[in-house]
């Protein structure tokens, strides 16, 4: 059997609340380097599949491989980079001290942040243009502003998988081609990225993987097979065509 | 007597000065932990774990039948543990928000802690008496071996937040995000918590159940006002507190016995009410100017401009403004400038107006 890289590997998942499944038995290979989306309706379990991968949420079943690997084993190579809208923005903090918390995980425990870790922190700060804010209030951002300033904390992690949370959700222009800018370049760098995404008209524009998402996996396979009208119509259960130049 | 010269006697007067000590490191450990509890939006713990406290003091008494602080503490922290425990169970497994929790837990304890207070009241053990201080407090109970419980705690407490400091300060910001750096985050929420609890206990003595959380929020809900950084927020919550222990037991002291834990909660809270309306930066006071002094100037950078603009539009000089169009207010405050004048019954920009209205960059 020729030997495929897989980054993740997810094996059975599932996620239940009270009555109902929220994740259903996903089972989930995505090859290294990819760039993928995930996309599925609301409630169809985007972000808790990724949270389940990322032990956030308590799953009932299933196991989530890191290359070959138990993530809880391989942290290190996984960043993530939440909603925007799950932190309290007016904590008292400012735009490199929220970077720099990327280098914590590295650091291990006690172990303070110095001159490499602050290094890190200003080369991620200026890849997504927000070098100038270094040293703004947390508070004084706008929606895109949070986002890059996420997107900084996790590419300091310099690791080899990151998985996205809604990203292009509410933001500017500027911080859409920043966003996209990072991806193209995490590509060169062979990582793999993962993204929850809302915006069907850009999947082919942006990734060159795609996972359908409703409870179940529907499918997942590169963009130029899987991102079809079939796959639309199963996912979202009525006739979706999306318009895309491709 | 007065307050320098109560000063004077803290310095002789062995008593007072255990008071004074106790009052203000019971302030410094509030204000350094409540910072925690403001910040991750558990504000409200505070109050339920102070009142669940009671019942344990009750029981403690009834089992030891003695009245050793730190026996009473001891049930208090028990029951507080207890309480928190199953306010995070509701929560968690019920579709209770945490309010309701709170407020459940908070009423249940604190009746069955009040229950057994009148039964404890009416045993014929003539021991009982001075129980109810733990509900308003009674710092003049204070004593050396109080005292240095409550350093012991300042120390132990700011030496977790001095070893855990990255740890603490990036689970308060975004627990989720900690956990996937690979960090424990239900170890970190225990050991902030466990603290929490035990500087609520400590406080209990001194400033009752009922008021306690008031301890706990006012000096950081204030330190918060003055500053963009944690550790700033940390330290000036942790003096504000020191202040309110120490001028709180002052002024109860020459005063007509006044008692200590209400007046030092009521200092915290001035402190606070003059950092809303003070602070440089969030302030009531400074926000209300600085929106007052930018409508003006946006005002006047409007009426300039629309000038500027009429006047270009016609070829050669402006056309004739009617005075009566403009703010009267606005428009004198521009004449002093020396950026318009009047002809003809009209508005028009003078040389240095025009000059401005060029310059503006919008």
């Amino acid at each position: 059997m020729a030997e495929t890289k897989y980054a993740i590997r997810v094996h059975d998942l599932t996620v239940a609340y009270d009555y109902k499944p929220v994740l259903w038995d996903v089972h989930l290979e995505v090859p290294e380097g990819v760039l993928m989306a995930i996309v599925g309706p609301n409630g169809a379990g985007k972000s808790t599949l990724i949270k389940a991968m990322l032990g956030i949420k308590k799953s009932i079943a299933g196991t989530v491989e890191i290359f070959g690997q138990p993530y809880k084993k391989m942290r290190k190579e996984v960043a993530y980079v939440p909603q925007k809208g799950t932190v309290d923005w007016d904590f008292p903090t400012t735009v490199i001290d929220v970077v720099l918390m990327g280098t914590y995980g590295n650091l291990g425990w006690i172990k303070r942040p110095g001159k490499n870790e602050r290094k890190a922190a200003l080369e991620a700060l200026e890849k997504v243009g927000m070098l100038p804010f270094k040293n703004r209030q947390i508070s004084q951002l706008s929606g895109g502003q949070q986002q890059r300033v996420f997107l900084a904390r996790a590419l300091v992690q310099d690791a080899s998988i990151y998985i996205m949370d809604e990203p292009f959700q509410g933001v500017d222009a500027t911080t859409e081609v920043a966003i996209i800018n990072i991806l193209k370049e995490l590509r060169k760098q062979n990582k793999t990225v993962v993204v929850v995404h809302h915006d069907l008209q850009t999947v082919p524009e942006y990734f060159d993987w795609v996972t359908f998402l409703n409870v179940k996996k529907i499918d997942t396979g590169p963009v130029k097979e899987a991102f079809n009208d079939e796959n639309l119509a199963k996912t979202y259960g009525i006739n979706y065509k999306v318009t895309v130049n491709q | 007597m007065s307050i320098l010269e109560y000063f004077d006697l803290v310095i002789s007067d062995y008593t007072l000065r255990t008071i004074t000590f106790g009052t203000a490191a019971l302030g410094a450990i509030c204000g350094m932990l409540g910072s925690f509890a403001v910040l991750r939006k558990q504000s409200l713990l505070g109050d339920a774990i102070s009142h669940a406290a009671l019942p344990g003091i009750a029981i403690a008494f009834l089992i030891t039948q003695t009245k050793d602080n730190n026996m009473l503490l001891f049930g208090a922290l028990i029951s507080g543990v207890i309480a928190t425990y199953w306010i995070r169970g509701i929560v968690t497994r019920t579709h209770l928000k945490t309010d309701a929790a709170l407020g459940i837990i908070l009423s249940v304890f604190f009746g069955f802690g009040m229950l057994l207070l009148t039964y404890i009241q009416k045993q014929p053990n003539a021991n009982q008496a001075g129980l109810d201080k733990y509900l308003f407090g009674q710092a003049a109970t204070l004593v050396t071996k109080d005292v240095k419980m409550l350093l012991y705690v300042l120390g132990i407490s700011l030496f977790i937040l001095l070893l855990f400091w990255k740890e603490l300060k990036v689970m308060l910001f975004d627990a989720e995000y900690t956990q996937t750096l690979g960090f424990n985050v239900k170890f970190l929420d225990l050991l902030i918590t466990f603290c929490i609890v035990l500087a609520i206990v400590l406080g209990l003595q001194t400033v009752g159940v009922v008021l306690m959380s008031a301890m706990l929020l006012a000096p950081a809900a204030a330190a918060r006002q003055w500053t963009d950084k944690l550790w700033v927020m940390l330290f000036l919550a942790a003096i504000f507190g020191i202040v309110a222990g120490v001028f709180g037991t002052a002024i109860s002291a020459t005063g007509d016995n006044l008692s200590t834990g209400p007046v030092i909660v009521l200092l915290a809270v001035g402190i606070v009410i003059f950092s809303f309306v003070f602070s440089p930066t969030r302030g009531l006071l400074m926000r209300h100017f600085r929106f007052k002094k930018n409508k003006k100037s946006f005002q006047q950078t409007k009426i300039l401009l629309d000038l500027y603009r009429k006047n270009k539009s016609e070829e050669g000089e402006g056309i004739p403004l009617q005075v009566s169009n403009f703010p009267v207010r606005t428009m004198k405050e521009l004449q002093d400038k020396g950026l318009v004048h009047i002809e003809d019954n009209a508005w028009q920009l003078t040389t240095d107006g025009i000059t401005q209205a060029k310059n503006i960059n919008l």
